[in-house]
């Protein structure tokens, strides 16, 4: 471990501002790369069974 | 060698072997994040000139690598679709382009909260950051030729030769911090040289470079998934597996 206490760690020292709205921003690009093509399958999948249910009463 | 070449051609078979190893690439991909973070955040020693704010290449270094190869894959697949017509190509191109759009967002925005810092500014016009952001860009133009064309073949032509041509940003970015003055340091990391910095400090970083390419792998996969079940929807077996319920 690199630092004393925990608020050592968040304070980075001095420099906890840049330090963590990096590792923030990087960890919100992550997850939304992960559950922006999940929704999407999501749609398409309703879509298709949407689809198929009509064709099937015409 | 052939054969899997064919079979690449295939999309349904790309969707059951990709269905496969999907799970595999997540996992490790986020352990090898969550390792890679805690180890950089609280474990690796503090730069003796920069600080703590050094702890920000952990994520800046692999994020530009990452932009930057993913837009030579591209460029690849746009080739390999041109000349052979392989769907699969022109689907990875579609999909790529918004992930590595979002890494060369990352790598640019993750620079300036370091540079502001180090260097005293969040953002100078020099070559090195100036072409990152003309990547950037490139990015952004083959989103918007994909959204813009309805063809999909026309529209992967048009995305494919955009990528060929953007390649020339490429060698830009790489040998912008020699050719010109610049503030931003030269590379940390060469394949030809050992490091110049201790391991403590870049086996993290190699852990972080291999989590980034396993997540990136994991989210190709899922945005090709999700482009195979659209183009093919008209087959048979997408409509089995719709109606049967499909899982992740």
């Amino acid at each position: 471990m690199n630092f004393e206490s925990f608020s050592d760690f968040l304070a980075m020292g001095g420099h906890g501002l840049y330090v963590w709205l990096s590792y923030g921003v990087a960890a919100l690009i992550f997850v939304a790369n992960i559950v922006l093509p999940m929704k999407k399958k999501k749609e398409i999948v309703k879509k298709h069974v949407q689809r198929l249910k009509r064709e099937k009463v015409a | 060698m052939w054969t899997f070449f064919h079979k690449l051609g295939s999309p349904k078979w790309f969707y059951d072997i990709s269905g496969k190893w999907l799970p595999w690439f997540a996992v490790v991909s986020a352990l090898l994040l969550v390792l890679g973070s805690i180890w950089a955040l609280a474990f690796a020693p503090a730069d003796y000139q920069q600080g703590n704010s050094f702890r920000i290449i952990y994520i800046h270094v692999p994020s530009a690598i990452l932009a930057q190869s993913c837009f030579m894959m591209m460029a690849i697949a746009g080739a390999i679709g041109l000349i052979w017509k392989m769907k699969l190509a022109d689907m990875f191109v579609k999909a790529a382009a918004p992930v590595g759009a979002s890494f060369t967002f990352m790598a640019l925005l993750t620079g300036a909260v370091w540079g502001k810092p180090t260097w005293g500014t969040w953002w100078v016009w020099d070559a090195r950051l100036t072409s990152m952001l003309i990547l950037l860009f490139l990015y952004f133009g083959i989103m918007a030729l994909q959204s813009a064309i309805e063809d999909a073949a026309t529209a992967a032509k048009a995305s494919a030769v955009l990528a060929l041509v953007g390649m020339v940003n490429i060698p830009i970015i790489k040998y912008s911090v020699e050719w010109w003055n610049t503030l931003h340091q030269p590379a940390t990391f060469t394949l030809t040289e050992k490091p110049a910095m201790p391991a403590e400090m870049w086996v993290p970083l190699l852990v972080m470079v291999i989590g980034f390419y396993c997540f990136f792998t994991t989210v190709i996969l899922l945005r090709t998934r999700n482009e195979i079940l659209e183009r093919e929807r008209r087959t048979n077996w997408v409509k089995k597996l719709v109606t049967k319920g499909v899982a992740l």
